[in-house]
């Protein structure tokens, strides 16, 4: 498994890790909602975010590095708006606005996922009594998503190990080839699934 | 398409999330009544199907590449209901784990993609399917469907970051649909040649079975259309007057008081000229739309009939 990387600390321990998930999430969601509705203006507000935020994700004892490269990841999605906002009157000031209102909510995002435990996060939001379907689904989704995902590269990889046509057709041929694979094998994967919950009891 | 949080204000997140919300609703409830059990899991795996599709690149030229986008195909196979929540799961996770997306934001990228995007792009395939019965023009209404939906889709996403005062409209409207009118030609292609692909290995997977269509499919699509339609009511059609609104007007009348203060830093391609006989670049736009809708139809009417001829019975 390669991918694990994305909540690689989501299982550390730190005083942070050892909160109750519905605190964190809590907080985040709150942080996240005011932040967009507090005025840019209101610069204290937004200094205080920020060093509430670096100083959770010392407590948690996150790497550096690590978050700014999460944060660096959405700058090309930011850099196309910011283009845009440029070329109308008030650029500049929206421009500051976008950069740092959504910065921080990410930093905020970042924190929560690499403190907090995915099934956790479900845990609660089970208890807010969200729909038991959407839940399951999105448990099913995290425990396969990273595993369909590394299927997928292996069957790319065995594609260009074996095919050298230069022509771009035939390259979105086999490409669409491999996506057309990927879900059969996704629906007999789903069935086996089906049968090992169902053995095991489920509902 | 997906939209970070900090770009959006509450009012458009409030709206969006309203909107998303009894999108899912209805199509839990549906799912709730009628999704056998056995196919639970086939829900959240092709949620993870569409992350892993969405790793899979498509080379475009120079160097860069496309990859799908999913809602209409995971719809055109699943139902609506289903695709609707996949597509809700997948951009949950993406915005919870990969930082893809925001929070507040979820509302706005649940409707673009998952209601319009999905929902909207099957009642599009069905309706162009009632048209073409055939089995080419079953991929034939898959192309225009993923072509519309993602244009539609793009322009409801300019339409919410200009009802938030991020971007304005004749700036956002143009560029972003323009954009994704190209990226949407990937799409549909996409789209059809996976679609192709499954079909010709497990024809079963994909198999119109009359007996077994959905009895309520027709109300489902109404809700879907109603929810759809108040939405484009709430981020277009303020702007597709063409006459300029309050807000537009004084936005102007602010921008020529300062406009000695606050200068554009970068002068808008569209801003100082209009394009002769047409007028402004928004009309352009919803002109290369309807344009692009009539090259799609063309070119897919071709391609769903390669694609069948190749694949085979």
């Amino acid at each position: 498994m390669r991918h694990d990387y994305i909540d690689r600390y989501a299982r550390c321990d730190s005083p942070v890790h050892r909160l109750p998930a519905a605190l964190k999430l809590g907080v985040a969601f709150t942080l996240v909602v005011s932040t967009a509705a507090v005025p840019i203006s209101v610069t204290p507000y937004f200094v205080a975010c920020a060093l509430f935020l670096v100083f959770a994700m010392i407590a948690a004892k996150l790497p550096a590095v690590f978050v700014a490269v999460r944060l660096l990841a959405l700058e090309p999605v930011a850099a196309g708006v910011a283009l845009l906002s440029l070329m109308q009157h008030d650029g500049l000031s929206v421009l500051v606005r976008v950069l740092v209102k959504s910065n921080i909510c990410l930093l905020a995002m970042v924190l929560l996922s690499n403190t907090t435990p995915f099934a956790d996060i479900l845990g609660v939001l089970r208890r807010l009594r969200f729909p038991p379907l959407l839940i399951t689904v999105l448990a099913l989704m995290y425990r396969y998503v990273f595993l369909l995902i590394d299927q997928s590269e292996r069957m790319a990889r065995a594609r260009k190990s074996r095919t050298f046509s230069p022509r771009r057709g035939k390259r979105w041929k086999t490409a669409a080839g491999i996506v057309g694979h990927l879900f059969i094998r996704s629906t007999e994967r789903a069935e086996r699934i089906y049968a090992a919950m169902t053995a095991r009891g489920w509902r | 398409m997906h939209i970070p949080d900090g770009f959006l204000d509450l009012k458009t997140a409030a709206a969006t999330g309203v909107l998303s919300a009894a999108a899912l609703g209805v199509s839990l409830r549906r799912l709730n009544g009628s999704l056998p059990r056995r196919k639970v899991p086939l829900m959240g795996l092709a949620g993870a199907f569409v992350f892993a599709a969405q790793m899979v690149n498509f080379p475009v030229a120079g160097g860069t590449s496309g990859h799908l986008i999913g809602g209409v195909l995971v719809a055109a196979l699943l139902g609506p209901a289903a695709g609707v929540v996949v597509i809700s799961a997948v951009l949950i996770i993406q915005s919870l784990l990969f930082t893809d997306g925001g929070i507040v934001a979820l509302g706005a990228n649940v409707f673009n993609m998952g209601v319009i995007g999905s929902a909207g792009g099957y009642a599009i395939y069905r309706g162009t399917r009632l048209l073409f019965r055939s089995e080419s023009g079953r991929l034939l209404a898959l192309m225009v469907a993923a072509w519309g939906s993602t244009v539609i889709a793009a322009a409801c996403c300019a339409g919410e970051l200009a009802w938030s005062g991020t971007v304005a409209w004749t700036l956002a409207f143009p560029a972003m649909t323009d954009l994704h009118m190209l990226i949407a030609v990937g799409e549909a292609v996409i789209s059809a040649l996976v679609f192709a692909a499954i079909a010709a290995a497990r024809p079963d997977i994909v198999a119109e079975d009359p007996a077994s269509a959905p009895v309520h499919e027709g109300r489902d699509l109404f809700q879907y259309g109603a929810l759809i339609a108040i939405g484009i009511f709430l981020f277009i059609s303020p702007f597709a007057s063409p006459w300029p609104d309050g807000l537009e007007s004084v936005a102007s009348r602010l921008g020529f008081a300062s406009a000695a203060v606050a200068r554009p830093l970068v002068p808008s391609p569209f801003g100082g000229y209009t394009i002769p006989g047409i007028g402004s670049p928004v009309a352009a736009t919803v002109i290369a739309g309807l344009a692009g809708t009539c090259v799609v139809f063309a070119g897919g009417l071709v391609l769903a009939r390669v694609l069948t001829r190749r694949s085979p019975r």
